[in-house]
């Protein structure tokens, strides 16, 4: 009995997590080594906290959310319109983009939450269309096709001290702390009773409800954390941009989080979305040096995995551990 | 003593079919009532108002003297009614043990939790292994629900159903699909959780249920058209002659 306990009792840390961290920690320092340059590795870790966020309503709750951009780009919008009408400060931004993407998650989620597969995906292109209309329309407030100029990024307030985030670098490490805590959070969330009343009700709603779990709410909650969350990084990649636009409310830009997710494995692993942002942005750098039609080649790779391999990069790798050594005993990875 | 259970004259169509007419039952606290009927009969239709499943057009559910008509199944199911059901509905990525230990009380109650650990506690887990035990699945714990052979899924079936605790437990044609041993089997099982909850098994073969009941209502038609113990329902020839059930 106590081998059963010790198999579904889940550590902090596991090695997948510290790998993850210690190699994002150490990019910057070799990111231009390897022919590539700064900001990118800022990208990489903003949409990594986006995938990681957008991962909880696909792979663990079994939401298929195509308009997850809308809360991406409400929080670059929050955090942009808070520090020109608010205050310039780091922490009132972030939270205003945490915030008003919670609270357009809560809206959605209030329509959507008793919706299931077919009609849970169309509801949510519905309501992303929504968000970017009124983003491209409302010119007054979001400045419509020019977008949201001048954005700053704000210094990380201490009290005692103020550490700048000018520079790429900089940013990089206060955009990390953020992906460290979000991806711990989040680790944490899935692994506790909550996350896995979740991952229940994604395999069989009825049955969960059928033994007392109120699956309206427990959807709405999820809903409403993957927006808030999505919403941060969208904060941070305002700041990253020094701008906020409606691109990334787009139809298209939902749908890049969608691939970036799937191609990484996030059905089946919970690292795997970060994997898949690497290799988009990659993709998007690399053979988008080489072609203006990069998207037609990585659109090419996302058909060929689907169809052989809808597990992602982490079904690949599971693959490759296995073949060179089998494991003793599933992990809790 | 009124009953534990009771429900008062139930009507429910679908369209301008008419599936239950004025049903009413009673299953009075540590009994096992059969609900016998031939296929198509509305034995599951009746199950799903019982529980919550389908909001009756008329008629009253009563669970200890409190009406539960027409409220969510969530809400039934927290005040102490659990079910299993006809075609198998398991968490088929979790393994054996989680399927329990996700329907204990235990988890239940923390369910607003999102950061403590899942199954953290020893006495979650004791709970849920002592499930496993009572339905003999404990030795299968760590495997995954869905490579379990059928018989042993039917079990753990009805283990989903009792980790909730219970006080009333729906089993709707537990041995659907099962061979004259798994039957047996089960049989087993069920007469042995009799002594600690009141059970309401849906049946079609009779002599699965005139082995354990200690009454049946036969429904045919939508309607109760017969009532009683086994024993009586033996001496009733209309009911014998009819091969309720028998489902060849």
């Amino acid at each position: 009995m106590p081998d059963t306990a010790r198999a579904h009792l889940v550590r902090t840390f596991t090695p997948t997590m510290l790998l993850t961290w210690a190699v994002l920690a150490t990019l910057p320092f070799w990111v231009e080594r390897v022919g590539l340059y700064q900001y990118l590795a800022v990208e990489v870790l903003i949409w990594a906290t986006y995938a990681l966020a957008f991962n909880l309503v696909l792979g663990h709750a079994g939401l298929p959310s195509f308009g997850h951009g809308a809360f991406f780009g409400i929080g670059a919008y929050a955090f942009g319109l808070a520090q020109f009408n608010i205050a310039a400060n780091l922490w009132v931004c972030l939270a205003a983009a945490l915030l008003a993407a919670g609270m357009a998650g809560a809206l959605v989620g209030l329509f959507i939450s008793h919706r299931r597969g077919i009609y849970f995906a169309l509801m949510t292109i519905a309501f992303g269309q929504v968000f970017w209309f009124i983003a491209v329309k409302a010119h007054a407030i979001t400045g419509g096709e020019d977008g949201l100029l001048r954005i700053v990024r704000l210094p990380v307030e201490l009290g005692v001290a103020a550490i700048p985030l000018e520079d790429n670098l900089s940013l990089y490490y206060g955009v990390l702390a953020v992906f460290v805590l979000v991806s711990l959070g989040l680790w944490r969330l899935v692994h506790s009773p909550f996350g896995r009343v979740v991952k229940a009700i994604k395999q069989n709603e009825q049955r969960a409800r059928f033994i007392g779990y109120d699956v309206w709410k427990a959807k709405f909650a999820v809903i409403v954390l993957s927006a808030a969350l999505s919403g941060l990084a969208g904060g941070l990649f305002a700041m990253a941009q020094r701008s906020a636009f409606p691109d990334v409310m787009s139809l298209h830009f939902s749908g890049y989080i969608v691939m970036m997710t799937l191609v990484g494995g996030g059905l089946v692993s919970f690292w795997g979305p970060v994997a898949g942002v690497v290799a988009f942005l990659l993709a998007r750098d690399l053979i988008g040096a080489v072609t203006t039609g990069w998207m037609l080649w990585f659109g090419m790779l996302f058909v060929v995995l689907v169809m052989f391999r809808p597990d992602g990069l982490a079904g690949i790798a599971a693959g490759l551990r296995a073949a060179i050594a089998p494991p003793p005993r599933a992990g809790g990875g | 003593m009124a009953p534990l259970f009771e429900a008062r004259g139930l009507h429910l169509r679908f369209g301008d079919r008419v599936v239950l007419e004025d049903v009413s039952l009673a299953f009075p606290a540590g009994t096992l009532s059969g609900i016998m009927g031939p296929n198509g009969a509305g034995k599951t239709t009746c199950f799903n108002v019982l529980t919550g499943r389908y909001r009756p057009d008329r008629g009253q559910v009563l669970f200890g003297g409190r009406d539960i008509t027409g409220m969510a199944p969530h809400r039934i199911a927290r005040l102490g009614i659990a079910r299993s059901f006809q075609l198998m509905n398991l968490f088929d990525e979790f393994s054996v043990f989680e399927n329990v230990a996700v329907a204990l009380p235990a988890t239940r109650r923390r369910v607003a939790d999102p950061v403590g650990r899942a199954y953290g506690e020893p006495a979650t887990v004791a709970a849920a292994m002592a499930v496993l035990e009572r339905v003999g699945l404990a030795d299968r714990a760590d495997q995954p629900a869905k490579s379990l052979p059928y018989g042993a899924r039917r079990a753990l079936e009805i283990a989903v159903a009792l980790a909730s605790d219970p006080q009333l437990l729906f089993l709707d044609e537990p041995t659907a699909g099962l061979g004259s041993d798994g039957r047996a089997r089960l049989a087993e099982l069920i007469r042995a959780l009799k002594r600690h909850v009141t059970i309401v098994v849906i049946e079609h073969d009779m002599d699965f249920l005139f082995g354990l009941a200690d009454e049946i209502s036969v429904i045919h038609w939508g309607q109760v058209i017969a009532r009683g113990t086994p024993a009586e329902l033996k001496a009733n020839p209309w009911v014998m002659a009819s091969k309720l059930g028998d489902g060849a």
